[in-house]
């Protein structure tokens, strides 16, 4: 028979299990990232480095890279800026690929508050994404 | 200036905000924003863009060294970042809306009382055994490692700590900024969760935070790659540095010469802000 205080125990194990999984999750996901931005950095000093810098005024509206399609399009003609932008895409989803690790991690434990309570979390991160995007 | 000059100065300044942010543990995403609309004269909403991508970099980047430790609670994470999620994607709404100005202000007296609250001694917690019904019902008390084996902690305040964590994801959303300190401030303080383990589960709950605001930014085009690239590459590779050259150092002179510098920046920050400058 299990004590109480065993079976506890047991599912601390396997949350221990489960962090060090995300740690290198979570690293690969950065460093990834950050190997795609430097690459869109290289192409977009190549092409624009001697051009003058100015980021005074905000023109933010105007840009094609504010939707996940236009930054996509961009980044397969290899355009410097949208490969940055695909690479900061990645770094975005990095913590939400966690996230969703994080719900069929809880899910194998039959804990079912918590895959309910990350799954809360994933629509309000579905929503900022998806949601709020200019169309 | 030429994109490359701009580019590889940023890439720079930025660098050192990280590798002080991580020797200080304050965090580089405070210093970052105030470097790029003070020194190098970039629109208050491009800043906090690119701020806000290199806080995803830098906590993500250091998470994978904290969870090996064994510190954080990934219940008490994930329960919590309901709430500085919803707050996050608030501030950014807010920020959206309110003049850069306003923004500017904000921020200045977030440095300064950050700056406050890094230099002021901590009150120690006498630690709290009684259970606390609803921490039960959510499964929240765990055990973290000490030099005398492990030791059980209860997690109390659930309400209140819940509601802080909505305005550290406000803050984040608005600022740009992980708001590590205010996340830190009501785990320990308010919830009587171990300082260890509180650090070290903020620092995981950080990037998902700035992963819920960086959805409107991006949407709103406060994301500039021109700007964010140097930023999150800078950014990155110091605190990489400096998360390893920590152990080494003596950090409390170090904390108290960056409190100041983060002091000078506040002040700047609310003047340029009163002023319409930025």
């Amino acid at each position: 028979m299990k004590s109480p205080v065993f079976s506890r125990n047991d599912l601390r194990m396997n949350d221990q299990r489960m962090e060090v999984i995300i740690g290198h999750l979570l690293r690969a996901g950065v460093l990834l990232s950050a190997a795609v931005v430097m690459l869109g950095g290289i192409i977009y000093l190549v092409h624009h480095g001697h051009a003058v810098a100015d980021y005074r005024t905000f023109q933010g509206e105007l840009s094609p890279l504010r939707t996940i399609t236009g930054i996509l399009h961009g980044a397969l003609r290899l355009s410097g800026r949208a490969v940055i932008q695909f690479g900061l895409l990645l770094l975005i989803a990095t913590p939400i690929a966690r996230v969703i690790f994080s719900a069929v991690a809880f899910a194998r434990e039959r804990d079912f508050l918590y895959v309910g309570f990350t799954i809360v979390v994933l629509v309000v991160l579905a929503y900022s994404l998806f949601g709020a995007s200019p169309h | 200036m030429t994109v490359l000059h701009f580019t590889m100065l940023i890439a720079l300044g930025s660098f050192a905000a990280g590798f002080l942010g991580a020797l200080t543990g304050l965090g580089g995403g405070v210093v970052v924003v105030p470097l790029l609309a003070l020194v190098f004269h970039v629109d208050m909403r491009y800043a906090i863009g690119a701020s806000l991508v290199s806080v995803i970099a830098t906590s993500s980047g250091a998470a994978s060294a904290y969870v090996r430790e064994g510190f954080s609670n990934m219940r008490i994470g994930m329960f919590l970042e309901i709430a500085t999620t919803v707050g996050a994607i608030a501030g950014a709404l807010i920020a959206t809306r309110v003049s850069t100005s306003t923004i500017a202000i904000v921020f200045g007296f977030v440095l300064l009382y950050s700056a406050y609250l890094s230099v002021r001694t901590r009150p120690p917690h006498p630690s709290d055994k009684r259970r606390d019904t609803l921490a039960l019902a959510l499964h929240l008390d765990g055990d973290y490692p000490t030099p005398q084996g492990q030791e059980h902690y209860t997690v109390h305040r659930i309400p209140l700590g819940f509601g802080l964590m909505f305005g550290a994801g406000t803050l984040s959303g608005l600022l740009g900024i992980g708001s590590g300190a205010v996340k830190v401030l009501a785990m320990d303080q308010a919830m009587r969760i171990p300082f260890k383990v509180s650090t070290t589960t903020s620092n995981f709950m950080i990037g998902v935070t700035a992963a819920a605001s960086a959805g409107v930014y991006l949407a709103r085009g406060y994301i500039d790659p021109g700007i964010a690239m140097p930023v999150v590459l800078g950014a990155l590779a110091g605190s990489m540095l400096g998360a390893k050259v920590l152990v080494k150092a003596g950090t409390k002179s170090l904390r108290i010469v960056f409190s100041l510098v983060i002091v000078g920046l506040g002040i700047e920050m609310i003047f340029n802000g009163l002023t319409g400058r930025l």
